[in-house]
């Protein structure tokens, strides 16, 4: 008896571990959302990439389809190759879809946003989509910002330098 | 000078000499080839008394360890606006690092000791002796069922430590501050990943169960036999296997994530 209430104090702590651990993997990691899914393999090249992460998501009017599998440099090209495995039951992309890298919120995660294009032939595994839109990064928008708001001042400067200056050589022509 | 230089070489050989008294030790306790029906009732009880009875400690430290990780995580995070990140914080937290290192300091304290003093007073009372008299291998009976229970019982114990740590920081996160439980879980799974953050976890978790309960058995089985030596073996089981198992959990982290 002594024996019978020890192996069940024993089973029921492997239970307890095990249980534990499904709770880990399924309802911590999320593992059976990352394997569920078959998917197939589609590269993009960005010229910036700015912080997008492997495990990013993929998606399509907001609606997930796949996840970021690979970040590397293409050496030859010199840009960022990023590999993308969508789900398999979405497979009707068109080889002019638009790929760009988009933020959630503010200063939230990066991930991959399509937007589908119109074209009848649709992209399989292996393929590439052409035409990305790189991530917007914060330093490039303020400098572009400051530079444009420069060249205005400079503009309407000499655009005000250049109003009188015609008054004034039309004054002398009196 | 000449004596102190003496003195360093003299602990030096004598450290050596016990690391390697205790890899013999280790590896005869292993080899020992166990007879499966015995040996298995007494895995058993071992697993009964080092698994089952650290179990009420785990549960409760891991809970309010992941109470304080909810509120104290939700004060930092609301500050920046994202106390949606509450989850993965608490999860990555608990699975990566004080799932494995707490509950080996707490295994150490709890079973290790334990251990210790069991297999020291064992030697104080000659049992250990009169085994080897009547021809029954005290490595093989005493050490190796305790060392595997040891080995089996830590993982588990740390898993059930994250697993109700990261319940006790929804219970906080989501019950109480009212964070939406949604995104709560919806970050923790986007950034938690099984390979990388849960097995590791658990690998460290082996490799602090094999070190506390080597220290433990061997501090035990090495001890000098009175009631002074016992208590000495035992202070050292938990103040050798904690450091060995922060230092460990250093180099472990720097290999698992430190990007080599």
């Amino acid at each position: 008896m002594r024996t019978r209430s020890l192996e069940l104090a024993v089973g029921g702590f492997l239970i307890i571990g095990i249980a534990a651990l499904f709770f880990l993997a399924i309802k911590v990691s999320g593992l059976s959302s990352e394997l569920s899914q078959p998917s197939y393999k589609v590269y993009v090249h960005f010229q910036n990439i700015g912080g997008l992460t492997v495990r990013s998501k993929v998606t399509m009017s907001g609606v997930t389809i796949g996840r970021v599998a690979d970040i590397e440099l293409d050496k030859k090209r010199l840009n960022a190759k990023v590999t993308l495995e969508i789900y398999n039951d979405v497979n009707e992309i068109s080889t002019d879809a638009v790929a760009s890298i988009l933020t959630a919120g503010l200063l939230g995660e990066k991930y991959i946003g399509i937007v589908p294009g119109a074209d009848d032939i649709f992209i399989k595994n292996g393929d590439e989509i052409e035409q990305t839109q790189s991530a917007l990064v914060l330093e490039d928008l303020i400098g572009k910002f400051l530079f444009n708001k420069a060249t205005e001042d400079k503009s309407s400067n000499s655009n005000a330098a250049a109003t009188p200056a015609p008054a004034a050589n039309s004054q002398d022509d009196f | 000078m000449l004596e102190l230089i003496r003195q360093l070489g003299a602990t030096a050989l004598a450290r050596l000499q016990s690391l390697g008294a205790a890899s013999i030790f280790l590896w005869q306790a292993l080899v020992a080839v166990p007879q499966p029906k015995a040996s298995f009732l007494l895995l058993i009880k071992q697993l009964y008394s080092v698994g089952v009875m650290s179990l009420p400690i785990i549960l409760v430290s891991g809970l309010f360890i992941g109470l304080v990780l909810g509120l104290q995580g939700y004060n930092i995070l609301v500050n920046y606006g994202s106390e949606q990140a509450l989850g993965t914080m608490v999860a990555l937290t608990l699975v990566r690092e004080l799932g494995p290192v707490v509950t080996a300091l707490l295994f150490a304290g709890r079973a290790g000791s334990a251990l210790t003093a069991e297999i020291g007073l064992m030697k104080a009372t000659e049992q250990l002796a009169s085994m080897e008299m009547i021809g029954v291998d005290p490595l093989r009976r005493i050490i190796a069922p305790r060392f595997w229970a040891g080995f089996i019982s830590m993982p588990l114990l740390a898993i059930i430590f994250s697993a109700i740590g990261v319940i006790g920081g929804m219970l906080v996160g989501v019950d109480w501050l009212g964070i939406y439980s949604g995104s709560f879980w919806a970050n923790m799974q986007n950034s938690v990943e099984f390979y990388d953050d849960v097995v590791n976890g658990i690998v460290k978790s082996v490799v602090f169960g094999i070190t506390v309960t080597w220290i433990a058995l061997f501090q035990g089985y090495d001890c000098i036999p009175t009631s002074e030596g016992i208590s000495v073996a035992t202070t050292r089981t938990v103040v050798y296997g904690s450091l060995a198992v922060l230092g460990l959990d250093f180099i472990l982290t720097a290999v698992m994530f430190g990007g080599f």
